[in-house]
């Protein structure tokens, strides 16, 4: 089945061309604080992706159901069940990271991602490509979050998802760690590294001058 | 349609409709994976007193038959420091400290919690030979922000410090938080907990590494550095374990 051209946009947009986190600067609170290590970035990344994509789905479902007076509120009741049942998924199957993520699993509640596409899209679409905005959002999402835990990982621990890639000093090897890597703060400059690289690659991103 | 979709029933209708349908998903998923869940707590909690008996390294992943090798829970009188029948199936100390029947009043005490359980558990590691070599006693106080839950292994001394592990916390990271350092763990090594029979482990600002009564506080963190010291002063005084440690049943 060969995919229409919507499709395809819909999908794959937001990866690069209609990124979340780099052009629209949405979810950065939880972009910056655990992409200290590859591993979470990566179930963060499913997390969100799961998230998005069925809210958007059940959302959409019954968007002509919701009055609009009350639709934040819907939305925001769809929203957390679903968190919670991705929090509790998490905490049966693997604990460990559930501790490391400790509340910002819950935070995706607030992430504005996730609310942004339930407005912005899934109230006005049919179930199907809702589904599949919600996917190819938490691809967006997921894309930056995996470049930056690589980056953080490698550079400030010298591994990638716990194997050592570069030996550090301390273990006997050669590597010094990059220590402001391991702060949540280098996120900040990573991701404004990102955004300016996709605005290079892609210049009609750039907001023209004031 | 969109006329009709903004009455009042309509509106009190499909909220009430989401609302039920989101209570059965998410208390249906709560249900479900209870058991895997009270699994993984189990395994986090022994997880954690191996690591308080040094024993995690050797563990190599095998937590849970590393731990019913080598670690016995027993239960002990808080006041005559005595050994206890397990006093009931599914004892929980921190339970049994809200139950008024099971649990005595605090006075001026500044650990940060009103009542104490009468029986609280200890865990006995034993080296291979089955003879005591470190005595792990669940502590908790309050530190900044919330109670802070740790284990404090103890020599079979009754008197040396081994290790001190905070499992869970919620002290601001990078301050408090640093009670899960090991640079600072490791200085709890080797520490003498008494002093004459007095409780004389200190939680002080530039404390000597060889100054055996004293461990150095963590910097911008007053408060759950003294948290934990009013945690360990409660905890191996009168009212804690002290009589058990004077008493060292595990010897005899």
């Amino acid at each position: 089945m060969a995919m229409s051209k919507e499709t395809k946009k819909v999908l794959f947009g937001p990866i690069l061309d209609n990124n979340p986190i780099a052009l629209q600067v949405l979810g950065i609170c939880s972009a910056l604080a655990i992409t200290t290590k590859l591993e979470t970035a990566l179930v963060m990344s499913l997390a969100l992706t799961a998230v998005v994509a069925f809210s958007n789905l059940f959302i959409s479902l019954i968007r002509n159901q919701i009055p609009s007076s009350v639709r934040i509120i819907i939305q925001m009741t769809i929203i957390a069940s679903l968190v919670i049942v991705v929090d509790q998924i998490l905490k049966a199957y693997s604990y460990e990271i559930s501790k490391q993520l400790s509340v910002f699993v819950g935070l995706i509640i607030t992430n504005c991602i996730v609310m942004g596409r339930a407005e912005a899209y899934a109230m006005k679409n049919p179930p199907m490509m809702s589904f599949l905005d919600g996917i190819g959002n938490g691809l967006g999402y997921s894309f930056i979050l995996i470049v930056i835990g690589t980056i953080k990982e490698l550079f400030g621990f010298g591994t990638i998802l716990g194997f050592e890639i570069l030996p550090l000093v301390q273990n006997g090897g050669w590597y010094q760690g990059n220590g402001l890597l391991i702060l949540p703060f280098s996120s900040f400059i990573l991701i404004a590294g990102m955004i300016w690289f996709i605005r290079t690659i892609r210049p009609q991103q750039v907001e023209p001058k004031e | 349609m969109s006329a009709k979709k903004e009455t009042l029933g309509r509106t009190v209708g499909v909220v009430v409709a989401v609302c039920l349908v989101c209570s059965i998903v998410v208390s249906g998923a709560a249900v479900g994976l209870r058991s895997l869940q009270q699994h993984n707590a189990a395994l986090d909690k022994q997880t954690n007193i191996l690591e308080a008996a040094g024993l995690l390294a050797d563990a190599k992943g095998d937590i849970a038959g590393t731990y019913k090798a080598r670690v016995e829970e027993r239960y002990v009188d808080l006041d005559s420091g005595d050994y206890v029948e397990k006093p009931s199936d599914s004892y929980d100390m921190y339970k049994a400290a809200k139950d008024p029947a099971t649990s005595t009043k605090l006075e001026g005490s500044k650990v940060g919690f009103q009542r104490k359980p009468n029986v609280a558990s200890v865990y006995l590691v034993k080296d291979d030979a089955g003879q005591v070599n470190r005595i792990i006693l669940p502590v908790h106080g309050s530190g900044l922000w919330d109670l802070m839950y740790a284990f404090l292994a103890v020599d079979a001394d009754g008197k040396t410090a081994r290790e001190l592990v905070y499992y869970q916390q919620k002290e601001t990271p990078g301050l408090g938080g640093e009670v899960l350092n090991p640079d600072w763990k490791a200085k709890w090594d080797g520490k003498q907990l008494f002093e004459d029979g007095k409780v004389a482990i200190a939680v002080k600002k530039n404390a000597s590494a060889d100054d055996v009564h004293a461990v150095d506080a963590l910097s911008g963190a007053t408060l759950t550095s003294n948290g934990v010291q009013h945690t360990l002063d409660f905890w191996l005084g009168e009212q804690g374990f002290g009589p058990f440690l004077a008493k060292q049943p595990w010897k005899s």
